[in-house]
């Protein structure tokens, strides 16, 4: 086989940037979050980062997201804005859904963040959809749709799979298999576990991909988004990745007994972060990361002075 | 015009003035085209905005939700309302939810048309009408025509609407005539109709009740009582205001609903008038409603479960304390001359 091309300096920075971001901002919602001002349940993107960073780095700024409730980290790889997003977890006004949504429910239009739903698999046909609009639109940026592997188990999914290969739509499927429906195994949940195989199935391509490798997330992304766009149709990718901490909330999870040590430690031992050194000179990392520093002071600082939303709006007008 | 024609009328004017309005839906490229209410779309159209849908109705809400978010304005057609309960997760959890879940950015346009299949032996699964149910959520518009004029007319409203709006269609009016103007024009979501006056007893009706009602009230003329009937039209947003003020005028009041009565459309209008007017009333509201079970199959049973305008007569006398006197209307007896 041939040696694929170099990724540029410009694109390896992007994928270290972009996962170090995302590291970064959780790493302090860890850190702040039992002084209890973020009361909405976070579902951490720890471990998962090659993912998003990967997929988002090969799309274009007029492309769009549809990710899922463990929403931060793709939010913040498309670029959303990060004292909304906080704000937003704070239950401020200024949040990027005023305080109506919280964690779960992030979106920044601007940055083609679409919004995200707490119901496993909710999103996909919402992408599928843009898709289709996009088209009657004649216009040519495409979607990008993120779940895990337990959405794989809901009709939504295989019910958006055959009509986006029917209609040939410009989309990506991005499975994030991390072995675990909150914490039960995927084996205890599927007789078919090569998630990419389903794909065939419903008449498209599906890929198996190293979901904590940036840079392969990166190419795959990149050929399944040139098909999107070329009007080829689309992709199914199954990254494959694991989660370091607890399903919901901001601690490992060893007392639950449901993976053990040496799995998490196999896991650990290819922490995309640990992986991504390779994609950008220590002096320059460590700069970003104070860069990165500042930026979350700022975004914690606007958090927490933002105001509180204080009035309901009834949805109709009801007597 | 017939009111399949008055609701075909809309869908193409519709579309014919917005280009963000397409129509999406299993079976809707069928050559019988929803039993020719949507007649000539494809030929009009084409395939890019009369989309066949695959059978998968939940995935078919979310792609409206979806496109409907990117400034489209999908119209979902359904068969059977009962397919719509294939799609309960992305009409409530998602559909209904998006316009507050993001602090009121975005807004989903969205119209879903369900056909209500009464008769020809439809049964349990085919005949439902499930309005009280989409009518209990928030951020979910609910309509029932029941007149070609407002098929027209709310059909377009809500293909206006920031949506999602629920249209429930009976097919049982499918052949009903009425005077449909050539024009667009919408009728306001939101707003009952009164079909007639009347000081004596007020009828609030709901869907096919509408006809048993206006029945009911030449009935009642008989006797002498006179008898306003309300068309809801609306079912969320209610128009409780047309409701309070009629039976602040009548002081009696029998709600006539086309589902179940418990927790449903007739209930709630009760309970609005016991808020609002209670001291107006002379006597206990009554509801006429489905009875307590399923929609049976065999003709003669499926004929003994649907109420009439004999029920809502015999219900405003006894409100009126008048039974004794009258002889009671007869009840429509449609026949749906199937199969489908």
């Amino acid at each position: 086989m041939r040696e694929p091309e170099p990724l540029s300096a410009q694109v390896r920075r992007d994928l270290y940037y972009r996962m170090q971001l995302i590291r970064q901002v959780e790493e302090r919602i860890q850190a702040s979050y039992h002084l209890r001002e973020m009361r909405s349940p976070a579902h951490l993107y720890i471990g998962h980062e090659a993912v998003a960073a990967g997929v988002c780095a090969a799309l274009r700024q007029d492309d769009l997201v549809f990710p899922y409730y463990r929403s931060h980290g793709w939010y913040l790889a498309k670029g959303g804005d990060l004292n909304a997003m906080m704000a937003e977890l704070f239950g401020r006004e200024t949040g990027c859904s005023k305080g109506w949504g919280g964690s779960m429910h992030l979106i920044d239009v601007k940055a083609g963040v679409m919004g995200t739903s707490a119901i496993v698999g909710g999103t996909i046909p919402h992408a599928a959809g843009a898709a289709l609009a996009l088209r009657m639109q004649g216009r040519t940026s495409v979607v990008a749709v993120s779940f895990g592997d337990g959405a794989v188990e809901e009709g939504v999914f295989h019910e958006t799979l055959n009509f986006a290969a029917l209609q040939q739509l410009p989309i990506v499927f991005i499975c994030e298999n991390n072995l675990y429906s909150v914490n039960t195994h995927i084996r205890d949940r599927q007789a078919q576990v090569e998630i990419f195989r389903r794909a065939e199935s419903q008449g498209l391509p599906g890929v198996l991909v190293d979901g904590n490798d940036a840079e392969g997330v990166y190419r795959e992304a990149a050929h399944a988004i040139a098909r999107a766009r070329g009007g080829d149709g689309p992709t199914l990718l199954e990254c494959r990745t694991y989660r370091f901490i607890e399903h919901c909330g901001v601690n490992e999870d060893p007392d639950l007994g449901y993976r053990a040590a040496e799995e998490v430690a196999r896991w650990r031992a290819r922490d995309p972060l640990e992986l991504g050194k390779r994609l950008i000179e220590a002096a320059a990392a460590e700069r970003m990361t104070r860069e990165i520093e500042l930026h979350i002071d700022e975004a914690f600082s606007y958090a927490r002075s933002s105001p509180f939303p204080t009035a309901l709006f009834p949805e109709e007008v009801v007597p | 015009m017939k009111f399949r024609e008055a609701v075909r009328t809309a869908t193409i004017q519709a579309m014919a003035r917005n280009p963000a309005v397409f129509l999406i839906g299993v079976g809707i490229i069928d050559p019988r085209a929803v039993w020719g209410t949507l007649s000539g779309t494809l030929e009009q159209f084409g395939a890019e905005r009369v989309v066949e849908g695959p059978l998968a109705e939940d995935a078919l809400t979310g792609i409206c939700v979806g496109a409907a978010t990117m400034g489209m304005r999908p119209l979902l057609v359904h068969h059977r309302v009962d397919f719509v309960m294939l799609s309960m997760n992305q009409l409530i959890n998602h559909a209904a939810k998006w316009r507050a879940m993001f602090g009121r950015q975005q807004h989903v346009p969205m119209v879903v048309r369900a056909v209500v299949g009464r008769g020809w032996g439809n049964g349990p699964q085919h005949t439902q009408s499930h309005h009280a149910l989409f009518a209990h959520v928030p951020g979910l518009k609910t309509v029932v025509p029941t007149n070609p004029y407002d098929a027209k007319g709310l059909l377009l409203a809500a293909i206006e609407d920031d949506g999602p709006v629920i249209y429930i269609e009976h097919r049982w009016f499918h052949e009903d005539e009425g005077t449909v103007p050539e024009a667009y024009y919408v009728t306001p979501i939101g707003k009952a109709a009164i079909l007639r006056q009347g000081t004596d007893v007020t009828l609030a009706a709901v869907g096919p009740m509408v006809t048993e009602s206006l029945k009911a009230a030449a009935g009642l003329e008989q006797s002498g009582l006179s008898a306003e009937v309300i068309d809801m039209r609306t079912l969320r947003p209610l128009d409780m205001e047309t409701v309070v003020q009629s039976v602040a005028k009548t002081g009696r009041l029998v709600v006539a609903d086309s589902d179940w009565s418990p927790c449903g459309v007739a209930s709630e209008i009760i309970a609005g008038v016991a808020e609002h007017a209670l001291d107006a009333l002379k006597a206990s509201p009554m509801r006429v409603a489905w009875p307590d079970s399923a929609v049976p199959s065999s003709q003669t049973i499926e004929g003994k479960f649907y109420p009439g305008a004999a029920d809502i007569q015999a219900a405003a006398l006894q409100a009126c304390a008048r039974l004794q006197e009258a002889a009671l209307v007869q009840s429509t007896v449609k026949r749906f001359e199937g199969p489908f």
